[in-house]
């Protein structure tokens, strides 16, 4: 960053630029420029969820687009999400304050033999920023804790992800588990993770693969569209 | 034995087959050396070996195209092509190009689970170990260091690593130098180290069972 950057005082930024600037500090992963940021436009009268919405989410946009089109990789999508990180634990309480509206709640985790949990984390983030509710399950998560966890928090999506090839298919083992209660049509399961494609979460019976952030936030929120919908039909 | 190019040359290009044999051996880089040995070892004159670039390893979307673009510009020279990938994160992919193509492949999910044996490698159930092999070991900086961005953000190293235990180093051969050097990988990674002397596991077996046409 050059020395004219350096210099740069949030504080004196008119709202566009301030966003704007914004957009460019997740995109570089400076986490204190983005908690300043948000206090800025916090003090300024923003309401959290458009803080939320049109700063960090129109950010992290950027970033997803540029990951996907392989101009930005792994390590500064991870200092982008941590700064958005710091941005959100700033909103959260706010938000659940101010009663921003909710799109729907997701219960996320990563399978029963499988620790990987980047990728899990990066969704559930985009995902609560989408305005979704997040429980997030963790790690290793055996097919028992999913199903408590759908049922006793009401949850509109099941998100599963896995990074192994050996771990994958025990996202069906967790859907046929659904099957057999008869609760598989209550929920929308979307899968994820590095190994998976179309092809699989379709044989496994998922409602569709995600291959990244973004398109989890895309599709869940069409699913809840559908959803909305059929009940309002 | 056959000359070996350095670990950076199998890294970035791979090795490149001399129509020696009359079966062809399509390798990942990583493996060129130990299947060099095995071949010198075993005497295998019907046996050459052509090595896609190891870094696929980190690319595994890109393994079941660069084979089947290899299978089909050797199969010609060949009487039979045998690919020697493990599933390496390819979903069932690879295995799929194979099939399709009518080429056998290794056994298992990765090298990590054939060099120890894969049936061995289930049954231990570790999910929470790093697995580095000699290769691997060599080549830490170009495969974990920078890939991950470590080398100019070690503090992502917890986001990428904080939910491992232990850095398992499977050693191919018995080279004391190459331990330290894992054990150093181990402490750089803030992990456990274990080091298990595999030999080349189910590798060895497996290319036994390729017989001359």
């Amino acid at each position: 960053m050059s020395d004219e950057e350096d210099d740069i005082i949030l504080s004196e930024l008119n709202d566009d630029d301030l966003v704007a600037q914004m957009f460019d500090d997740l995109y570089d992963g400076l986490k204190e420029e983005i908690e300043e940021g948000v206090d800025i436009l916090l003090e300024r009268g923003w309401a959290p969820y458009d803080v939320l919405t049109k700063a960090l989410v129109g950010g992290m946009t950027i970033v997803g687009n540029d990951f996907r089109d392989g101009i930005l990789f792994v390590p500064e999508v991870l200092l982008a999400a941590n700064a958005m990180k710091g941005g959100m634990a700033i909103l959260k309480p706010l938000l659940a304050e101010t009663g921003a509206p909710r799109v729907g709640k997701m219960v996320i985790g990563t399978v029963k033999g499988d620790i990987h949990d980047i990728g899990k984390n990066l969704v559930g983030m985009m995902m609560e920023g989408a305005g979704f509710e997040v429980v997030d399950l963790g790690i290793n998560n055996a097919v028992e804790a999913y199903m408590d966890a759908i049922k006793s928090e009401e949850a509109d999506i099941l998100g599963m992800s896995a990074l192994l090839t050996t771990t994958m298919p025990y996202m069906k083992v967790v859907i046929d588990t659904m099957i057999e209660e008869g609760i598989r049509d209550d929920y929308t399961i979307l899968v994820g993770g590095a190994p998976l494609n179309d092809e699989f979460g379709k044989a496994i019976g998922a409602d569709a693969y995600c291959r990244d952030a973004a398109v989890a936030v895309e599709t869940a929120k069409m699913f809840m569209d559908r959803k909305h919908n059929q009940l309002a039909g | 034995m056959k000359h070996i190019p350095d670990d950076q040359t199998l890294t970035e290009a791979g090795l490149s087959a001399a129509p020696e044999g009359k079966v062809l051996l399509l390798a990942c880089g990583a493996l060129a050396r130990e299947i060099l040995d095995l071949i010198a070892a075993n005497n295998w004159a019907h046996m050459s070996l052509h090595c896609l670039p190891a870094i696929l390893h980190n690319h595994p979307d890109q393994i079941p195209k660069a084979v089947e673009d290899a299978v089909k510009k050797y199969r010609e020279t060949y009487d039979d092509i045998f690919v020697v990938y493990a599933d390496c994160g390819t979903g069932g992919l690879l295995a799929q190009t194979c099939e399709r193509l009518g080429v056998q492949m290794v056994e298992g999910p990765h090298c990590y689970s054939f060099f120890e044996g894969n049936a061995a490698f289930v049954a231990q159930e570790e999910v929470t170990c790093f697995y580095l092999t000699d290769f691997l070991t060599r080549q830490f900086e170009a495969f974990v260091i920078k890939p991950l961005g470590l080398d100019r953000h070690p503090e992502l190293r917890d986001m990428y690593f904080g939910n491992y235990t232990t850095l398992v180093y499977q050693a191919q051969t018995d080279d004391a130098a190459l331990t330290g050097l894992a054990r150093q990988h181990a402490q750089t990674l803030g992990l456990a180290f274990e080091r298990r002397l595999t030999g080349y596991g189910d590798l060895a077996t497996t290319l036994e069972t390729i017989k001359a046409p």
